[in-house]
């Protein structure tokens, strides 16, 4: 036991080299210990990095096109609640890997598809047929039937996914969570000639361009005289 | 005395103690003086916030030996928690509870530590290190939120997502890297489970120690007394002074406040969860389930109540501005204040911006409680209008009634204190509406109401306004325009409408 008590007042081994050189020689290890371990840091941390920027895509990368069901799912003038499964999902996501939206039909061919996501905070919002309004249960968003903001604090009206109809099916373009990021496209404000792609209704375009030969167009000249 | 005659205990303790040589280290903690008159009430909140941390680490643990972070499993293994496994109810109750009372403990020690001006010299770091530690137990909370995967849960990763997503550029991207994915789903929940048991708790936990010996090194904060002045050229010697003329040896003349107040606080968890049990979890997080009302928990309830006031123009600027400016605040707290004054009797605009924050954050708070912003989706349904406000109405006005519920006026409007706050109660709209005015504002809506011309037929308008007319006090007659009856009981003045003046 007496070695148990010396330990702690013990000295370290005297250096058997105390020359100069030898102290600078180990001077410049210790410094390349660190340059070699600041290498090898970054040269593991460029993977770590990819590895943690890895739910990044290019724009639009998550989307497909998928189908939503038969035409005849959905009434005429009807405003249903739809699922689908998401494009990309993994097998232990379980329910979250369903989303829900809305589908409008307002004649045989002409579909509008909003995303349940209030375009306030993301809320699901809630269809009522009798008062033809979406609901959001956070803050009070109001949407009319349409999709357009009725009252409350969004400033836009509901997302909406790109549809078309394909044979006898309705197909969305989907697979990532609606948000302004991504569906902050403005509606055009007037419906140009030429512009709306065929089989869809959609008017939403990337930014807000004057029609060309518009048979209505607005002018830039001023107004006053 | 020989060795031979120390019992084993005795000579384990030896043994071990000339190898770690940690006895000297503890008994000069221990025994450090610390100025008297803070071995005071006010100096527990932080040992107790430290307290609950362990608290928190070994309830999560234990919770950790059942939960199953996979989107498709976790809410099941929750409710093998809570029903099934003897007393798992007790544990998941006792790490909420214990969550809300950390929040809440932690908050109390921040104020305290303001008003008490300990962030001045030499205790700058200190005070930096605390920001941080309330900033990680708000993110253990949001995250341990976030784990309790419930609609809850995945709505408010939604709101996250939302806000994320107004970050100018860069904001589609930040999404997905929020939710490790396009949408919330597994790589959400998993991220947020390496957040919430790995990184947030061991940096807090090598955070709060580093804060803890910086109090040991640099002695607790004095008690303030007016006019003696904060100077970095004297505080050290004064301070020297205060502790070794009036100091006592912290162990054991001031611990045992400390000791008392965490046995209270944790016996007060333990009370709470076993008589107020576990938060939920709440319905399952399917998001094809539209018929939910997610609200935060109720730290976060002031977050909720300001996104719903908030102008919609300066809506975004506000989420990422304000953040900004509040945390830069903190932080250069020490660095702006950072020597005079310590005691509150001296500080008017410190005293005065706590409780303005406090206030603010209290009504707020209060505010999301009940949420007034918010229809009722429920309402039309499940509310009633109160007898005496259809008592005696005619058939029409009747009609009207049911209107108003079939078209979910009530989830907006109440009546008799039944029904959403969103708009206006209507017990007495009659009394300061006309019948004009009323039908105008039915059809064509605003001041943040839909208009409801395309959702009711003319027929429908004229008996919800019937039955809106009826609404005013017994003893005050209905709003009436004037102009109406001189219109209908006199001849105009004029046979022709008058000439515009402009050619």
């Amino acid at each position: 036991m007496n070695s148990d008590s010396d330990l702690k007042h013990s000295q370290s081994p005297v250096s058997p080299a105390h020359d100069a050189r030898v102290q600078d020689r180990r001077k410049f290890l210790f410094k390349l210990s660190i340059a070699i371990n600041a290498f090898i840091g970054l040269l593991i941390a460029t993977p770590v990095i990819r590895f943690l920027l890895g739910p990044l895509r290019p724009k639009g990368a998550y989307d497909s096109w998928i189908s939503l069901g038969k035409l005849a799912d959905f009434p005429e003038g009807s405003t249903l609640l739809a699922f689908f499964r998401n494009p990309t999902t993994n097998p232990w996501d379980g329910e979250t890997g369903n989303v829900a939206c809305y589908v409008r039909r307002q004649s045989n061919d002409s579909f509008t598809v909003f995303a349940v996501n209030c375009a306030h905070l993301g809320c699901p919002v809630r269809w009522f047929p009798q008062s033809q309004l979406f609901m959001c249960p956070c803050h009070g968003g109001a949407y009319y039937a349409d999709g357009s903001r009725a009252a409350g604090p969004p400033e836009r009206g509901l997302f909406s996914y790109a549809a078309r109809v394909d044979g006898d099916t309705l197909m969305i373009q989907a697979g990532q969570l609606p948000t302004l990021a991504n569906q902050a496209r403005l509606k055009s404000p007037g419906d140009c000639p030429g512009r709306s792609t065929a089989n869809t209704n959609f008017q939403l375009v990337k930014e807000i361009a004057p029609c060309t030969k518009a048979p209505n167009a607005g002018t830039n000249e001023p107004t006053i005289g | 005395m020989h060795e031979s005659s120390k019992r084993w205990y005795e000579r384990t303790y030896d043994w071990v103690e000339s190898r770690v040589q940690l006895a000297d280290f503890v008994r000069d903690s221990s025994a450090h003086p610390v100025p008297s008159k803070t071995a005071s009430w006010w100096y527990v909140f932080g040992s107790a916030s430290f307290v609950l941390l362990l608290l928190q680490v070994v309830t999560g643990i234990l919770l950790a030996t059942i939960y199953v972070p996979s989107a498709g499993q976790a809410w099941n293994s929750l409710e093998v928690l809570n029903h099934q496994l003897p007393l798992g109810w007790f544990l998941r109750a006792m790490h909420g509870w214990g969550s809300n009372f950390m929040v809440a403990v932690v908050l109390i020690h921040m104020m305290q530590v303001f008003i008490f001006g300990a962030y001045k010299f030499p205790r700058e770091l200190t005070w930096l290190l605390g920001v941080c530690l309330l900033l990680m137990t708000l993110g253990m909370a949001f995250s341990g939120q976030i784990l309790r995967f419930d609609q809850d849960a995945y709505w408010g990763l939604g709101i996250g997502a939302s806000i994320t997503s107004r970050m100018p550029i860069i904001g589609d991207q930040a999404v997905h890297l929020m939710l490790g994915g396009p949408i919330i789903a597994g790589a959400t929940l998993s991220r947020f489970f390496a957040l919430h048991v790995f990184v947030l708790p061991a940096t807090m936990l090598a955070f709060a120690g580093l804060h803890v010996w910086l109090v040991l090194k640099l002695g607790i904060n004095e008690w303030p007394t007016p006019g003696r002045l904060v100077r970095r050229e004297t505080y050290m010697k004064e301070y020297h002074e205060l502790t070794h003329r009036d100091g006592i040896p912290f162990v054991p003349q001031a611990i045992w406040k400390d000791a008392m107040f965490a046995a209270a606080i944790i016996f007060a968890v333990a009370f709470c969860a076993a008589v107020f049990g576990p938060f939920g979890p709440t319905g399952t997080p399917d998001p094809t389930i539209t018929q939910t009302a997610p609200r935060p928990d109720f730290f976060f309830l002031w977050i909720y109540s300001a996104l719903a006031y908030l102008p919609p123009s300066v809506e975004t600027p506000l989420i990422f501005i304000a953040p900004v400016i509040g945390l830069g605040t903190l932080f250069a707290l020490p660095f702006i204040a950072g020597i005079g004054e310590k005691s509150w009797y001296r500080r008017p605009v410190g005293v005065l911006t706590l409780i303005v924050v406090a206030v603010g954050l209290a009504t707020l708070t209060h505010l999301g409680t009940y949420a007034p912003w918010s229809p009722h989706m429920t309402a039309w349904t499940a509310d009633e209008i109160p007898d005496r406000l259809v008592h005696g109405s005619t058939p029409l006005e009747r009609q009207g009634a049911l209107i108003f519920k079939a078209k979910q006026c009530h989830n907006c409007h109440a009546l008799g204190g039944l029904g959403g706050q969103r708009g206006p109660a209507l017990d007495t709209v009659a009394a300061h509406l006309t019948e004009d005015q009323i039908i105008r504002q039915v059809i064509q809506g605003g001041g943040n109401m839909p208009a409801y011309g395309a959702a009711l037929s003319p027929p429908e308008v004229t008996a919800v306004v019937a039955f809106l007319d009826t609404l005013h006090p017994p003893n005050q007659l209905p709003a009436t325009d004037a102009s109406r009856s001189i219109a209908e009981t006199d001849k105009p003045a004029f046979k022709e409408p008058v000439e515009s003046t402009k050619p």
